[in-house]
């Protein structure tokens, strides 16, 4: 059945009888083609494997915060890979690397676009499901085949890939240079094939969908940000992915069939390898052609939802919006041309280097305009603090933190003294980790009503939010001072250096926060499972006075989003406070008397 | 058992926590669902205020506690290394600015503007010349940063000067070694092929050029206030060779070679002195992940006067020597060699 040439048809003629046809619970629940369903899919996907890449991090970090300490209990947990209660290095580099892997992509890639591009774009759009459903289907299918394959990675005798998560070779193609490059590795590359398949057909059906089934009176100029922002991640998502696979191709065919597309001049364990003339810095370019893009396609969606959620809860239009457009625009045309930025120190020509200087540097003039755009919005306005508007607050709080100290890494100068220590850790877990977190949370607290027509408990949300803000910033707050004593990253053990070892209180301090803000995300996954079944009931179709469309579907829409007629849009998104009239949805016909406005 | 007690007492905050959670839901229901929302609003308000004060107190007060344990007072320990300071410094007051400046205004925006009957929300959706200003202004700024970034750059980066003495850097999974020209100031030709247990580095010693060449392990020897350009190599992962004190790092690739160069500026002697730490050492950390001993890749660099320098050098035998001593030239006629290092004026 072509469901995209039926629910096109329906929604002319009579939108009932398509959404009537008999569901099981297979197709209702596990091969579903609704968006709305295929987004719970994602994001409940994406929550268990937070949960597990939170975890690690708690257990790496007992390593780091009590490197004297044995915990018996960890061998019993992990077998041979904590003998005596104590981590072993490979194990720490491998929980690491697992860490790093299942946040960037599966957690803030998979869980953050996959959950609200398919949720919010038909709904936001005014269509009834994305332009192909069976694709979309599709696209959370392969995610979660890359999820198993990963996950039992986890198991394999040597362990899963260690060698970070850029998983540069020679490290990553030498089976005889460390456990984690060993099956764990292939399956790693393999995982990673199967999600970007996935990242693919998701992206495209999210392209087509924002540009070809909007509602009528629905213009570019009048979507709402969270879509020009979900646009520009999947449009990023689509031209950068399609590199990583090629790199990750030939990283396979390096390992198993003997190539030297990376690999040149290798003694490895006593043995002089046959392989002669490949690059290992070509793979880096590879990496990170994708790997940039990659942070703006993590911190874009956030960026869109924060705007929006600031917008509806200020009651006040956002300020700027057509600034805010050109801006994400701008943002997602240099993310292309800055990637090596993270190659500073690998011997590139410098000349190169400073032309990624200036490009890298530029991308702070449109984040500069959205933070400004933001903090005018919240000038005069008449603030609900909702926990989805805490949150939002908060990121822009980070946003700003995290985007200054990339002033600092972007100038390459800097970098020679700052690269691979704890200050690039603090820049992009502040910018890229807890900001797009933050508006992760922003957008479960703001669209939980119309998921699943239950409201989350307020009480535990805020008691989430002020745990999570407060131990973020002291988590990553003092990891600059750190950095700035050149102490590097991806250390197991810190204490036979005479220059790093004086951080050792810090650094129990920082574990045990670490801690305490992971159990505090437990209280958020309580909160988030008790509340879709017992949570207090929506009574009313539009809970938080928002102008956008999703708003005029019924409180349980089902499959095809509107029971009658698909609203037609008279107006921007963004019409609050207007004429004396608290907020003006996007479906109601613009009066004759009313002032021009955006 | 400590765990067990922890996890217990994480068990029962929870079930406290849910308890109270639940409780204020339904005693909001009986207050009034807008009232308790006005009583949340202020109260998060408040906080948002008490956050902003408390965090710019604890930036402050971080700032107290760690300051002195980085690098910066004891100052750069090479001559490249203090423009880098210099940058680090400009770009702290810059962004520093502009930190505490939009933080202030989202916290005290935050604040000021929470919900209140009588305040009406601005209808205010654009303003061009605000937009043109803080596009502008930003971009004015960052200029400035990069134009400095770029100078100190192409300086750093640029090639080293003609009297740099120059120093072949070699990692591997997990050490260093580093191996002098000699008196011919030419490295012997290496070819990875001809590596074995004893001649770690494959050099060619049929190169006549290797005859000369030192070859020493972990500890590097430098003089100080003269340029020390590093050959970096690499024998199977990516290293890289780290130098906080000295504000310097550049990778080690298998099959790339790479350089860095810098002036050290003051020794390790001086340097005890100064931090009034006997056990002071410039070490060399790994700066790229390159396996399970990663983190214990270490290397340390003696920064000592030219006189010691050239006693040390003197010292050293040539590892063509040491590998094949019937072969090579008598002691005497190789420490001649070994002193021409460099020229010896005194003495």
């Amino acid at each position: 059945m072509s469901s995209v040439a039926t629910l096109q048809h329906a929604d002319v003629h009579d939108a009932h009888h398509e959404h009537h046809h008999h569901e099981t619970f297979i197709t209702k629940y596990v091969f579903s083609q609704d968006h709305k369903m295929i987004a719970k899919q994602f994001l409940v996907t994406g929550i268990i494997w937070a949960i597990i890449g939170g975890l690690f991090s708690v257990v790496f970090r007992l390593q780091l915060g009590y490197p004297e300490s044995t915990f018996p209990w960890l061998e019993d947990l992990l077998g041979h890979w904590a003998a005596g209660g104590k981590l072993k290095p490979e194990f720490y580099y491998a929980l690491v690397t697992m860490h790093g892997t299942i946040l960037v992509f599966f957690v803030l890639t998979a869980g953050l676009s996959g959950t609200f591009a398919n949720f919010l774009i038909p709904l936001q759009v005014g269509a009834r499901d994305m332009a192909s459903p069976m694709l979309n289907m599709l696209s959370y299918w392969f995610f979660f085949l890359s999820s198993i394959i990963m996950f039992s990675s986890l198991f394999v005798q040597t362990g899963p890939a260690g060698g970070g998560w850029t998983i540069y070779p020679p490290l990553s193609a030498l089976g005889d240079a460390s456990s984690g490059a060993k099956i764990g590795m292939d399956l790693w590359l393999v995982s990673m094939a199967m999600f970007i398949v996935s990242a693919l057909l998701g992206g495209l059906n999210y392209i087509t969908t924002i540009l070809n089934m909007r509602t009528k009176g629905m213009s570019m100029t009048r979507l709402p940000l969270t879509i020009w922002a979900l646009f520009f991640t999947a449009v990023l998502g689509v031209l950068s992915f399609p590199v990583l696979l090629s790199g990750a191709i030939l990283l396979l065919f390096d390992r198993n069939l003997g190539t030297s597309f990376f690999l040149s001049d290798i003694v490895v364990a006593g043995k002089i390898l046959p392989n002669e003339g490949g690059s290992a810095i070509l793979f880096q370019h590879l990496f990170w052609f994708l790997g940039h893009p990659e942070v703006y396609i993590i911190l874009l969606p956030a960026m869109g939802m924060s705007s929006e959620i600031i917008s509806v809860n200020s009651r006040k239009p956002i300020f700027g919006y057509m600034a805010m457009v050109g801006s994400v625009f701008a943002i997602a045309i240099l993310a292309f041309l800055v990637w090596a930025h993270h190659m500073f120190v690998t011997g590139l020509n410098p000349f190169l280097g400073s032309v990624f200087v200036l490009l890298t540097l530029l991308i702070a003039v449109p984040s500069a305009i959205k933070v400004f755009n933001w903090l005018t919005t919240l000038w005069r306005a008449k603030i609900r603090f909702t926990p989805a508007m805490l949150f939002a607050i908060g990121f822009v709080s980070l946003f700003i933190s995290g985007g200054l100290t990339g002033i600092f890494l972007g100038n390459s100068a800097l970098d020679l003294h700052l690269h691979d220590t704890y200050f690039v850790v603090a820049h992009f877990h502040i910018v890229m980790g807890v900001a797009s977190f933050f508006g992760m949370f922003a957008g479960v607290y703001h669209w939980f009503p119309k998921m699943f027509g239950r409201y989350l408990n307020n009480t535990m949300a805020f008691i989430h939010f002020w745990i999570t803000m407060i131990g973020a910033y002291l988590i990553f707050w003092p990891m600059h001072y750190e950095g700035l004593a050149g102490m590097p990253r991806r250390y197991y053990d810190y204490s036979s250096w005479s220059s790093f070892n004086m951080f050792n209180g810090l650094n129990e301090f920082i574990s045990f926060v670490a801690m305490i803000v992971f159990a505090a995300q437990l209280l958020f996954v309580f909160n988030f499972f008790y509340s879709m079944f017992k949570g207090r009931k929506v009574t009313d179709t539009n809970p938080w006075g928002a102008n956008t469309l999703e708003w005029t579907t019924p409180i349980h829409p089902g499959h095809g989003n509107w029971p009658g007629e698909i609203p037609e849009v008279f107006r921007g998104a963004y019409d609050y406070a207007k004429d004396g009239k608290e907020f003006i949805p996007q479906d109601v016909p613009v009066g004759d008397d009313e002032t021009k406005g955006h | 058992m400590k765990e067990f007690l922890m996890i217990a007492l994480g068990v029962l905050v929870f079930v406290v926590i849910f308890q109270i959670a639940k409780a204020s839901e339904y005693v909001s229901v009986l207050k009034g669902e807008d009232k308790t929302r006005r009583q949340n609003n202020k109260i998060n308000a408040f906080f948002l205020l008490g956050f902003l004060i408390f965090g710019l107190i604890g930036a402050w007060y971080c700032n107290e506690l760690y300051y002195g344990k980085t690098l910066f007072p004891q100052g750069s320990a090479s001559v490249e290394g203090e423009k880098i300071d210099t940058m680090l410094l400009i770009t702290i007051a810059i962004t520093g600015v502009v930190f505490v400046i939009t933080q202030v205004l989202l916290f005290w925006f935050s604040f000021k503007y929470q919900e209140k009957d009588d305040r009406k929300a601005f209808y205010f959706p654009h303003n061009t010349k605000l937009e043109l200003i803080w596009t502008t202004v930003p971009a004015i700024f960052l200029t400035v940063l990069v134009v400095f970034g770029l100078k100190y750059w192409f300086k750093i980066t640029g090639d080293a000067p003609k009297e740099a003495i120059v120093v072949e850097v070699t990692g591997h999974q997990f050490a260093w070694e580093f191996r002098y020209p000699g008196a011919d100031k030419v490295l012997g030709k290496k070819n990875y092929k001809l590596t074995t247990a004893k001649n770690s580095l494959g050099v060619d010693f049929d190169d006549p050029a290797s005859a000369d060449d030192i070859h020493v392990n972990t500890t590097l020897h430098i003089p100080v206030g003269v340029p020390v350009k590093m050959v970096i190599n690499s024998q199977d992962v990516i290293h890289d060779v780290g130098l906080p004190h000295f504000r310097m790092k550049m990778d080690a690739v298998p099959g790339i070679p790479t350089t860095q160069w810098f002036t050290p500026k003051i020794t390790t002697a001086d340097m005890k002195k100064k931090t009034g730490n006997p056990d002071f050492n410039f070490e060399i950390a790994c700066d790229q992940l390159c396996g399970a001993s990663h983190y214990a890749m270490r290397g340390v660099i003696i920064v000592e006067t030219m006189e010691e320098y050239k006693k040390w050098l003197a010292e050293q035998k040539s590892e063509y020597y040491t590998l094949f001593p019937e072969k090579a030239p008598a002691v005497d006629s190789l420490n001649k060699q070994i002193t021409q290092v460099l020229p010896v004026k005194d003495k």
